[in-house]
């Protein structure tokens, strides 16, 4: 079965969207929506190391988005002026990845897909590591949930029940450069913070609790998965991108759902 | 010994010294309040003795496994979290059901248990804040100006409440205000906050302190309490002139509430 490549697409698709539902959730209910940008166009730049330093491209990415993560999330605890820094990093991020790369004297690197992901080329392997990196960030996120959720809430509330809100923070930090590492075969760079913002604001209006809203996310996430590998295979579009158009209209269905009540 | 402390505590925020100097403690059964001008360093002290933030002198010290609630001064619950009053009080540890809803009755909003929290009155939503904070079978309860945002009837009744649960659980209670005409009927004692303590007692005590009245003036509320402070470090000003005219009340002795600055 996992011989087809379709069916390898799919069900690497959905291993990111299972993870992706309840990271995405955190991501909207922080703000940290550029942030998630910042940390998923500093993955280019990982690739190019990577691959100067013959490391695996997966291991590059997250090293890379996490360093890009952990710079962003204490430059925010020292009181720089958020917008702008993010905005200097993701770009500067970007802009010396796209440099970076084309140093790298061989010509397999195809941009493209690192940009828009490739996922119809995704191997075993992939899959094997696609499925592992989700695991760990289901794994953190259900073992810190309440925690995550009380620091998400108010810092203070959390400090004061005894938690440690910097700890937590740090943990979603890491389980974000996991997701982008993850993330970046199946929708590329430019597309994984949509990939974690889109489903998680559609399932907004039609869940009662948190936890309703992550499974949700990941239900409209996998979904979106389905929709668009069908979509791209019909109407011979590209994958990722027709993945994160099939979650965009599945927002607006909600968007103007949750209005009309 | 005292539930919780601190004792010659100094806390500098951003460079600037916001508490020189304060020792406060707290016993079991007894309600006191923090009073002071904004700025005073009153959210900044409780916020010490909670361990958000070092202090660069001095100590905090806690009774062994000491259970505390504490209510913040505002939580602001974004839209795009899907969080009912009854799975709010369930954040961080789980409580079941018929906990949950005794709370909820206990503090008087037994309605709002499957409303969302965005959708809460300033009211209801101060008294989920409480119920919360009584889940966890505080010892010490902290509140942090509990009734901002609530109308007259609203507060006292709140402070009622905050009174009954002292009487029901014997838990000491902590809080900051600046309404001083709440605080000296609710508290035991009332400890007076400007930076450094300028003067700790019974309410009766502390309102006839001369370091109070510099503070509050006699007889006003808040709004001149916040216009003194204001002035209160000008050292420049010509303290002679420019104050009758700026506002309608007269100053009981002006010349108190300088010597008191430079003490």
């Amino acid at each position: 079965m996992l011989d087809d490549f379709l069916v390898r697409a799919g069900l690497a698709g959905i291993g990111l969207a299972v993870a992706a539902g309840p990271l995405g959730s955190f991501v909207v209910w922080r703000r940290m929506a550029y942030f998630g940008d910042a940390t998923a166009h500093a993955a280019i730049l990982g690739v190019a190391l990577a691959l100067a330093s013959d490391l695996p491209v997966g291991l590059g990415t997250m090293a890379v988005a996490l360093v890009m993560a952990v710079t962003v999330a204490t430059l925010a605890a020292r009181g720089w002026a958020l917008d702008t820094t993010l905005g200097v990093l993701a770009h500067s991020a970007l802009a010396f990845g796209l440099v970076a790369v084309s140093f790298v004297p061989d010509a397999r690197v195809d941009l493209t897909a690192y940009l828009f992901g490739d996922i119809l080329a995704v191997s075993r392997a992939d899959l094997l590591f696609i499925w592992a990196g989700a695991a760990v960030v289901l794994g953190l996120l259900v073992w810190r949930w309440s925690a995550l959720l009380t620091a998400t809430l108010s810092e203070d509330l959390a400090a004061a029940s005894g938690l440690n809100p910097d700890r937590e923070r740090l943990i979603l930090t890491l389980a974000l450069a996991v997701a982008v590492a993850v993330a970046l075969k199946i929708v590329g760079a430019l597309l994984i913070a949509a990939m974690l913002i889109i489903p998680a604001a559609t399932a907004r209006s039609l869940a009662r609790s948190p936890e309703g809203m992550a499974v949700i996310a990941s239900v409209i996430g996998a979904a979106s998965v389905a929709l668009g590998l069908l979509a791209s295979l019909r109407l011979d579009t590209p994958a990722g991108p027709s993945i994160v158009a099939a979650a965009a209209l599945a927002f607006a269905a909600s968007a103007s759902l949750g209005r009309g009540r | 010994m005292s539930l919780i402390a601190a004792e010659n505590i100094c806390v500098r925020l951003g460079g600037a010294e916001v508490l020189h100097d304060v020792s406060i403690h707290l016993d079991a059964g007894e309600i006191v309040t923090i009073l002071g001008p904004n700025g005073s360093g009153k959210s900044t002290l409780l916020r010490a003795l909670l361990g958000m933030v070092p202090v660069a002198h001095g100590r905090v010290t806690r009774a062994e496994g000491l259970r505390l609630g504490y209510v913040p001064q505002k939580l602001h619950v974004d839209r795009t979290m899907p969080l009912t009053a009854r799975r709010f009080l369930s954040l961080p540890d789980r409580h079941g059901r018929a906990e949950t809803d005794a709370a909820l009755a206990r503090v008087g909003v037994p309605e709002v248990a499957d409303r969302p929290m965005a959708g809460l009155s300033g009211g209801q939503f101060q008294r989920v804040l409480l119920a919360r904070a009584l889940l966890q079978r505080p010892q010490v309860l902290i509140l942090d100006e509990p009734t901002q945002g609530l109308d007259q009837p609203g507060e006292a009744a709140f402070y009622r409440l905050i009174e009954e649960v002292r009487r029901d659980t014997g838990a000491g209670v902590l809080m900051v205000s600046h309404d001083l005409h709440v605080v000296m009927s609710a508290s035991d004692r009332v400890i007076c906050l400007n930076g450094h303590v300028c003067c700790e007692g019974t309410p009766r005590v502390v309102s006839n302190a001369p370091e109070y009245r510099a503070l509050f003036g006699l007889g006003t509320q808040g709004a001149l309490a916040l216009y003194q402070h204001v002035h209160d470090h000008d050292h420049d000003h010509d303290h002679g002139h420019g104050h009758d005219h700026a506002h309608p009340h007269h100053h009981p002795e002006p010349s108190h509430r300088h010597e008191h600055d430079h003490a």
